[in-house]
């Protein structure tokens, strides 16, 4: 009894983690399911687009509508907002508030710009009597680019409550936290807009 | 109460440090690799469909979707960090499963309707007219 209090008071107790590294918090994992059901949800547009996309009922074509110098542009400006974005976790990364709000920001005005493109299009296309109601074809490109659209502007939401928060409750971890979250939202998005540029536009002009 | 913020500022360190090794965070060169890769992989199939380059629209459509599939990945592995290490390879593990299901969904839907099309009954001019 008492040889083992001595060895107790000579030495130290050694605490091991035996385990693995299990991530304390699973909210990364939790928003990428999240993404991947999102991305289920734009797998069944893109097919409904892929089974309606040749229904023109005797209208317009995608060679007739859409204007492919415009389509470059906006992929332009989602892709740089995408990289704008990752300057903007790097400075994250780096605990530089102003840098990460600058970067922020200009996220924010590419991802305008691409909004602001898309709604001059599909004004427009209904201008030019091609709305959703048209055909079959439009109904379906509509949906799947509109979607689309909304997602990207409640991308801009999130992005400006972010900055705001920044701004006020500085980099702490819950703010970390989101502005994460949002990054791999924000590219997902471009990921999706990929197989918008390729599948609906380039194809649908291709014929 | 004053050894508040000291616990706070240790939690802090352990927090950035468990992130650290969950998620890649990717580094300047990453994303610039990225990007580069990105507009090409981009210009290309515009300059493909834009500048009419190929004779076969079939052979240009097969490359347009070809490189979006290789930008997808790209995407993914400098902008969204995928490995196969984050969160223990579970984001990989239900990146497969949404791709199987994708898959599914698009292949089956094009397939099955592209068949219920060609079976569709011919319509004669009588029926046309009677359409609603």
């Amino acid at each position: 009894m008492s040889a083992t209090q001595v060895q107790n008071t000579d030495e130290k107790p050694v605490f091991y983690l035996k385990e693995e590294h299990h991530p304390e918090n699973s909210t990364m994992l939790g928003f990428w399911l999240y993404l991947m059901s999102d991305c289920l949800i734009f797998a069944v547009l893109f097919a409904t687009h892929g089974v309606l996309g040749r229904s023109y009922a005797a209208g317009p074509s995608p060679a007739d509508l859409f204007d492919l110098n415009l389509v470059a542009i906006n992929t332009a400006m989602l892709l740089l907002s995408s990289i704008t974005y990752g300057f903007a976790m790097l400075q994250m990364e780096r605990n530089a508030k102003m840098e990460t709000l600058v970067w922020l920001g200009i996220t924010g005005v590419f991802g305008a710009a691409f909004l602001g493109l898309e709604l001059y299009e599909f004004y427009h296309l209904i201008l030019e009597g091609a709305g959703p109601t048209r055909s079959a074809f439009l109904s379906s490109f509509f949906t799947l680019v509109g979607t689309h659209g909304l997602h990207v502007t409640f991308g801009m939401i999130w992005l400006i409550t972010l900055m705001v928060q920044v701004r006020r409750y500085g980099l702490n971890p819950e703010n970390r936290r989101r502005l994460m979250c949002l990054s791999m939202f924000w590219h997902f998005l471009d990921v999706i807009w990929i197989g918008v540029f390729s599948f609906v536009y380039l194809l649908g002009v291709l014929g | 109460m004053s050894a508040h913020p000291t616990h706070e500022s240790a939690h802090d360190t352990h927090h950035a440090h468990s992130h650290d090794d969950g998620a890649g965070h990717g580094s300047f060169k990453g994303y610039m690799t990225g990007f580069v890769l990105s507009i090409i992989l981009t210009a290309i199939p515009f300059w493909l469909v834009m500048g009419g380059v190929l004779d076969s629209k079939l052979f240009t459509a097969v490359l347009v979707m070809g490189f979006a599939v290789v930008q997808i990945v790209v995407h993914m592995v400098y902008f969204l960090h995928m490995n196969t290490r984050s969160e223990g390879g579970w984001t990989l593990m239900a990146l497969i499963f949404t791709l199987i299901i994708v898959g599914i969904a698009l292949a089956g839907s094009l397939w099955v309707m592209h068949h219920l099309n060609a079976n569709m009954m011919p319509m004669t001019h009588e029926m046309m007219k009677n359409m609603p």
